[in-house]
């Protein structure tokens, strides 16, 4: 069995794919005021990370032919299930209506046009963080359909993801056994790191596995793991390698000031293990095999890695998606065993 | 209080050291001694006594130095639990928090400690009667002393 | 438990013996100010009077100290604090006394933080700033103590005047760097800053790129954090970023003999990065064509990393893997004094370091690096 983890399908546009899905007011306010194109900046679909140029439909968006997506993503990859991770820009929108409408239509979308269509697949919540009230109500509407197996998230959002005012988002979510996907992409509401903004995508791209790191600092130092302990987040597109150094500092700066979150109580390290998960496209390598695997031993754990293909997104060729050099016993357990444990709803009769 | 029990070890091969009067070491203070080559910092807190090698297993420095706080904890995000008051080392470099009366660190009890040794406080009556190691320090029988077990 | 401490400390003897014999350069030391007035026979009267009414203008909520509170007073060793009084680090007698001479110090790199200049937007101001405290490491530390190296301090916001600064200050011939912030108001790779780069390049000074500084943006890709360990990790992924945006931008070649050095960021972060930016650079080379070869080779040639605050592993045998992917060449051992996170020079490592990597990464990679014969 292997479960990918983190698939994109595509999203033609606001009026050509979600206008059914949305209400009457919404479908007036879209066709009156032109209302569209929420790709995000973090994905432009012409550039080639964006899709692999044997991926990329003759005709519309990248991930957006259902024929196409399940013969190469499912049948071509060897994917037993596929869970859908949307990247429509409905999050980053200001107005938080427009947001929360947005969402759920595309959640009504993603189960009607893909999910009732294909067995194999499963997707994300996608949610609007901007009213975590809002979010929460998406949530519980949709907890049922156990086909949604995730809610998804950005990594670059407006404030960090441990605060507090998001905390009954991960009540929710514990509750139904939804992990949190937090995926790279950006609501541009800060620069992606401190340095401020750059000049380049390539830039941009590469800064997100810091923000990666930074939200699971907020999540692990504000507790959201203690206060949910059966929570789990998965860290999506983040590039992985740089996990083990982060630990090590992590917990280093949690011996010293320890006394600034006395909640967190054990090193932040041993918290990521129980209940972080990243998913292995792209895994940005060492370049010698011998490397990769002592990378792996660093990490402490072979439960924290989930095979995805990050499909269509261009991080590898071939019809392989598993990084090069991992071991045989890392490589079965990340496809089938931990992703049936970090989504538990996954295989849950629909 | 002090350790009586550990007077019962006299005749083993520790020797006990006399190392400070009771009253020279004001409550929340401490001072360092070197006994036997080893320097040594010895705590005043809640009316005990503690004493612990004068160096952090971390990176070295003096323990005499640290911040002298309370043992925290918490069971919800911004709830602090406070106990024992005075009794936690906050470690003069990185903060590495320390309980006097063990040495034990808090964030890795179980593998990085300070050593710690046993304490007792003798009067000195009893002490001008017995045989114990007084060194150089000079006794009388109006004072209380604070004694190291190495 | 008595294993684990007999084994560090039979370590750490092992250590002091070797290091004994060893002179070490220490890539980062911070004197401080006893009073603003040290301040004031470098600094004009008109500056001296905005400096006690205006006072420093920064991006910040707070006069006087950071919106993340330290792990202690002004940053520091409980222990660091002289006995004669004034804040730590601005005492040389004491300096000596505690640092330079146990540790057997032959040269250190001076830091200067006190008054943040790198951040002060009144450019005027920030411009008679840096001079005055470029003056005073000069009178103040190095001509009376001649193992510290007074570097460069320059606001690289306000271009201009940090060039007119390296040039005045090159032309003594006694500075070691040129001192930036990696919190500048645009990424440290982009056009503005080239003419930067140009003066250190004509100096033959290598860049030195110190953690802090208040650039206005937020610490992260996510927004503002609530804690300290937070914002002090923050630090490393400042320093990633900065590395990606020099090397992406093209800075090292278009200026090929300047040199980098990242000053207490540590530098477990560096090996993942260097994976990351060539992975990446493989399929965005379209986007960036003015980088021609892949950027870890960029890095192993330009960019040094001072050691502070060392990496501690939860085994610490892997710090060996860590220090061979990024080269034992690339790292400056640094103390970061009088701070609170400080590495000293017999204890830090906690793994067993050959005698000639002992000499590299305590002295012989700095003194390259930093000319110092």
């Amino acid at each position: 069995m292997r479960i990918d983890c983190d698939i994109h399908p595509g999203l033609e546009g606001t009026r050509a794919t979600l206008l059914p899905y949305l209400d009457a007011h919404w479908q007036e306010q879209v066709t009156s005021r032109g209302i569209d194109g929420l790709d995000l900046t973090s994905y432009p679909t012409t550039m080639p990370l964006s899709c692999r140029p044997d991926w990329r439909p003759e005709r519309g968006k990248p991930g957006s032919n259902f024929a196409l997506l399940k013969a190469q993503a499912l049948d071509g990859l060897g994917a037993s299930y596929a869970i859908c991770n949307v990247l429509y820009g409905a999050q980053a929108a200001f107005d938080p209506y427009l947001a929360a409408a947005f969402c759920r239509a595309i959640n009504d979308w993603i189960a009607a046009e893909w999910l009732a269509r294909e067995p194999r697949l499963r997707a994300s919540i996608v949610v609007p963080m901007q009213a975590p009230d809002l979010a929460v109500e998406e949530i519980e509407r949709l907890a049922g359909d156990r086909r949604f197996v995730a809610v998804l998230v950005l990594v670059q959002g407006e404030t960090l993801l441990g605060r507090r005012h998001f905390w009954p988002v991960y009540a929710a979510a514990e509750r139904h056994r939804l992990p949190i996907a937090v995926h790279s992409g950006s609501q541009y509401r800060t620069a992606p790191s401190s340095i401020g903004w750059p000049s380049y995508r390539l830039e941009y791209y590469i800064a997100e596995a810091q923000a990666h790191q930074a939200q699971l600092l907020s999540l692990i130092l504000e507790g959201v793991f203690g206060k949910f302990p059966g929570l789990k987040v998965v860290m999506m597109e983040s590039g992985v390698s740089w996990l083990p150094a982060f630990m090590w500092r992590a917990n280093k700066t949690w011996k010293g000031v320890r006394v600034e979150v006395p909640w967190v109580d054990r090193p932040p390290a041993d918290i990521m293990r129980d209940h972080v998960r990243l998913t292995t496209q792209p895994f940005d390598a060492p370049p010698a095999q011998a490397d990769v695997e002592r990378l792996i031993e660093q990490i402490g754990s072979e439960r924290m890695l989930l095979y995805a293909s990050d499909y269509p997104h261009w991080q590898f060729d071939g019809d392989c998606a598993i990084p090069q050099g991992f071991p045989a016993s890392l490589v079965t357990r990340m496809c089938r065993d931990n992703p049936l444990e970090t989504f538990a709803r996954l295989e849950a009769p629909a | 209080m002090a350790t009586r029990a550990q007077s019962t070890r006299w005749g083993e091969a520790m020797v006990r050291h006399v190392v400070a009067t009771t009253s020279e070491i004001a409550p929340g203070g401490n001072k360092v001694v070197t006994v036997a080559g080893r320097e040594i910092v010895v705590f005043h807190v809640n009316g005990e006594f503690f004493a612990l090698r004068n160096r952090c297993p971390h990176e070295g420095a003096p323990l005499a130095k640290a911040a002298c706080v309370a043992h925290l904890k918490s069971d919800e995000p911004g709830r602090f639990q406070r106990s024992r008051v005075g009794e936690m080392l906050r470690c003069a470099w990185h903060g590495w928090e320390f309980d006097m009366r063990t040495g034990q660190s808090f964030c890795d009890p179980l593998r990085v400690r300070a050593r710690a040794y046993a304490v007792a406080v003798e009067a000195g009556e009893t002490l001008a009667k017995g045989p114990y190691v007084a060194e150089t320090f000079p006794v009388t029988v109006e004072e209380r002393y604070v004694l190291i077990d190495i | 438990m008595a294993d684990v401490l007999e084994r560090a400390d039979a370590q750490g003897a092992a250590a002091v013996t070797a290091q004994d014999k060893l002179k070490v350069i220490d890539c980062d030391i911070h004197p401080s100010l006893h009073a603003r007035a040290d301040l004031y026979p470098f600094l004009a009267k008109r500056w001296q009077h905005h400096l006690e009414t205006y006072g420093g203008h920064l991006r910040t909520p707070f006069t006087s100290t950071t919106p993340y509170p330290r792990s202690s007073p002004l940053l520091a060793r409980r222990d660091a604090w002289p006995p004669s009084g004034g804040p730590p680090g601005s005492n040389l007698a004491f300096m000596r006394q505690q640092h330079l001479d146990p540790i057997n110090i032959e040269f250190g790199m001076l830091q200067v933080l006190d008054l943040l200049v790198v951040s002060q937007q009144n450019q005027e101001f920030g411009s008679a700033l840096q001079r005055a405290i470029n003056d005073w490491q000069l009178e103040c530390w190095s001509r009376p103590e001649p193992r510290l190296k007074p570097s460069i301090l320059v606001s690289q916001d306000h271009v201009e005047a940090a060039v007119a600064e390296i040039e005045r200050c090159a032309a003594t011939g006694n500075y070691v760097q040129v001192n930036i912030s990696p919190r500048a108001n645009e990424p440290l790779g982009r056009r503005r800053y080239w003419p930067l780069y140009a003066a250190a390049q004509a100096a033959n000074l290598p860049l030195g790129i110190h953690v802090g500084g208040y650039g206005g943006h937020a610490p992260t890709g996510g927004g503002w954090p609530s804690y300290y360990n937070e914002e002090h990790h923050s630090n490393a992924h400042s320093m990633a970023a900065q590395l990606t945006s020099l090397i992406i931008e093209g800075v090292p070649e278009r200026f090929p003999r300047l040199k980098f050095v990242f000053i207490e960021g540590g530098f477990g972060w560096v090996p993942a990065i260097s994976w990351r930016m060539d992975k990446h650079w493989q399929r965005f080379r379209d986007e960036v064509p003015h980088v021609r070869r892949p950027p870890s080779e960029t890095v192993r040639e330009r960019f040094w990393f001072t050691t502070q605050p060392i990496e501690e592993p939860e085994h610490a045998g892997d710090l060996r893997a860590v220090i061979e992917w990024i080269g034992v060449d690339r790292l400056l051992f640094s103390s970061d004094y009088p701070h609170w996170d400080y590495d000293d020079a017999h204890s830090a490592f906690k793994i067993p370091l050959t005698d000639a990597e002992r000499r590299k990464i305590f002295n012989g990679n700095a003194r390259a690096v930093y000319a110092l014969g």
